[in-house]
């Protein structure tokens, strides 16, 4: 496998690179819808987690206890068999289970208890001090989060993002299983099915690249709003 | 401004019972600054945490400006807090807020405008000295900056009554005293009324008018600072005092020194003057009615509320009678006198 190999190929397979910009478009779709819908989810319930918790501001010990099985047994699951168990209620939500559309939804489910997990330990790191603080200045429970903890571990949030965003971009790659697409299922198709060593390695750089460029900005946008 | 009546506190640690404070009763009168002194783990803490119920008491009765806080409701206790301000050790300011910002934090929460907030704030920083760091980040400034922040940030809502825990234990002495400098002008500016907890009785003395002293969850003793140092009733009341002092013998004496006097040695001894003692030139007086010299070797004097105090470590060169009847002078005029040794 050489450079010219690779050139060469690229030059003479515009169908199949057509294809990789299909399935690239495909991944990021899927990965960033699914994202978006596991955070609009996964935040509340991390806010919720934290809050819950012994010695927390809305100290709940039996909802925090149910909320961390459910969250667990969430995690615990093989994302390909989610992929598969979920194929009723993706059926329900979309209309279909396969297609793109239908990989979305275990991936979103995948990254909400994910997601409310490392939210949940971006919270930890705020100092209780700020929040008693907070109350000692006539805080109510609402402002406390809006305006202290969630813009406090605004750091570890980011980072909790950018880590859900490549996880889920290697989620993605089973997404094939329901006819979702993407980068992954091309890989596997034609460069594992059909040994095709060009397209296999096109795929991993591509994949390679894409996480680079979500680290780095993910990287850069901790750096930003960081002022510890 | 501030009626603790039979505060008590109790902690569980799994079965065992803590009692953290123990039947408390203070009153802190308007615009006074109130110092409630304490060794770690007295207490103190959790005292000052009473008052703005930070923490519940288990039983007992905290009036604020006349408000019975325990009486209210979570929504009330909120807005009552507003006219308390507060400030920590750790100053506990917002990482993610510049100083402009962390400042305001309190009119944020109560709703006011973005224009009054920054008449307000501006004003603040100006009276803290920090008006040119008001886009900075708490990350960029000193422990003794951050803490001005954070009275600013104390100040924004016009409270009556500033608590103040352990608010310069993380501060060097001289940022302590700047910072205690502060607290005077706003007192003295706003007639706030402070009260404050800290282990450090040079913090006491520095700006306290009156003082209770706690222990093992009670409070000991209590009173007008100067009082306090003139007439100490408890032990735990002269340890502190004494801690503002603390003589120690020096390296070389104290290899010299021994249990029992021989010929050639002379005393070293320890006077201890009190609130107490009589006021009156009294070092030259022995000097000169026993015919002793006096070498002091070190010697810490002070002022407080209108007492002289202090502690001194001095060797008497004389015959051993005179010694002796200056000893027995010194001792009738209420100075404490302790024989450490004999030094050769």
């Amino acid at each position: 496998m050489s450079l010219d190999l690779v050139l060469d190929w690229w030059v003479n397979n515009e169908r199949l690179i057509d294809l990789l910009v299909t399935a690239l478009g495909q991944t990021i779709l899927m990965v960033s819808v699914a994202a978006a819908i596991g955070f609009i989810f996964g935040i509340p319930l991390g806010v919720l987690l934290h809050l819950t918790k012994e010695s927390g501001l809305l100290s709940n010990g039996r909802l925090n206890k149910s909320l961390g099985v459910v969250v667990n047994i969430g995690r615990s699951i093989p994302f390909i068999i989610l992929l598969v168990a979920l194929i009723p209620f993706t059926r329900f939500v979309v209309g279909s289970s396969i297609g793109t559309a239908a990989a979305i939804v275990p991936l979103a489910i995948a990254a909400i208890p994910f997601i409310a997990r490392l939210v949940e330990g971006a919270l930890l790191e705020v100092p209780s001090g700020l929040v008693e603080a907070a109350q000692a200045m006539g805080a109510k429970p609402k402002q406390i989060i809006l305006k202290v903890l969630l813009p406090e571990a605004l750091p570890g949030i980011i980072n909790a993002a950018t880590i859900t965003l490549v996880t889920l971009v290697g989620y993605s790659a089973m997404a094939g299983t329901v006819g979702g697409g993407g980068l992954g299922d091309v890989g596997i198709r034609y460069g594992y099915q059909r040994f095709d060593a060009a397209v296999m390695m096109m795929t991993i750089v591509i994949l390679v690249v894409l996480v680079q460029v979500i680290q780095t900005i993910g990287d850069y946008l901790v750096k930003r709003v960081d002022h510890r | 401004m501030i009626e603790i009546k039979g505060v008590n506190k109790v902690f569980y640690q799994g079965e065992r019972e803590i009692k953290a404070l123990d039947d408390i009763n203070l009153s802190i009168s308007e615009g006074c600054i109130y110092g409630v002194i304490g060794s770690s783990g007295a207490g103190k803490s959790t005292l000052i945490r009473c008052v703005n119920l930070l923490e519940r008491p288990t039983q007992g009765s905290v009036r604020v400006d006349g408000t019975e806080l325990n009486a209210l409701s979570n929504k009330e206790l909120t807005l009552a807090r507003r006219k308390i301000g507060m400030i920590f050790q750790h100053f506990n300011l917002l990482s993610s807020r510049t100083v402009f910002d962390n400042v305001g934090l309190p009119l944020e929460l109560a709703g006011v405008s973005k224009q009054a907030i920054k008449e307000k704030v501006d004003s603040l920083l100006e009276l803290v000295g920090l008006a040119e760091k008001k886009d900075s980040y708490p990350a960029n400034l000193s422990g003794g900056q951050k803490q001005r922040v954070a009275i600013a940030r104390a100040l924004a809502s016009d409270p009556k009554v500033l608590l103040c825990d352990e608010a310069t234990s993380a501060l060097d002495p001289a940022t302590t005293q700047s910072i205690l400098d502060l607290l005077r002008k706003i007192n003295k500016e706003f007639n706030l009324t402070i009260l404050l907890i800290t282990h450090e009785m040079a913090v006491v003395k520095s700006i306290c008018s009156d003082v209770a002293i706690i222990g093992g969850g009670k409070l000991v003793e209590q009173g007008p600072v100067g009082d306090i140092f003139a007439h100490p009733k408890t032990e735990l009341a002269r340890q502190f005092i004494r801690s503002t002092l603390d003589l120690s013998i020096p390296e070389d004496y104290l290899a010299r020194l021994s249990s029992t006097p021989t010929e050639k040695s002379y005393p070293l001894v320890r006077l201890e003057f009190t609130g107490a003692s009589v006021d009156a030139p009294i070092i030259s007086q022995v000097a000169r009615e026993f015919n002793l010299d006096i070498s002091i070797l070190s010697s810490n004097m002070d002022y407080v509320g209108g007492i002289k105090f202090g502690l001194m470590l001095a060797e008497f060169f004389g015959t051993e009678d005179a010694t002796e009847q200056a000893i027995t002078f010194l001792k009738k005029s209420k100075i404490e006198v302790e024989v450490l040794g004999y030094v050769a």
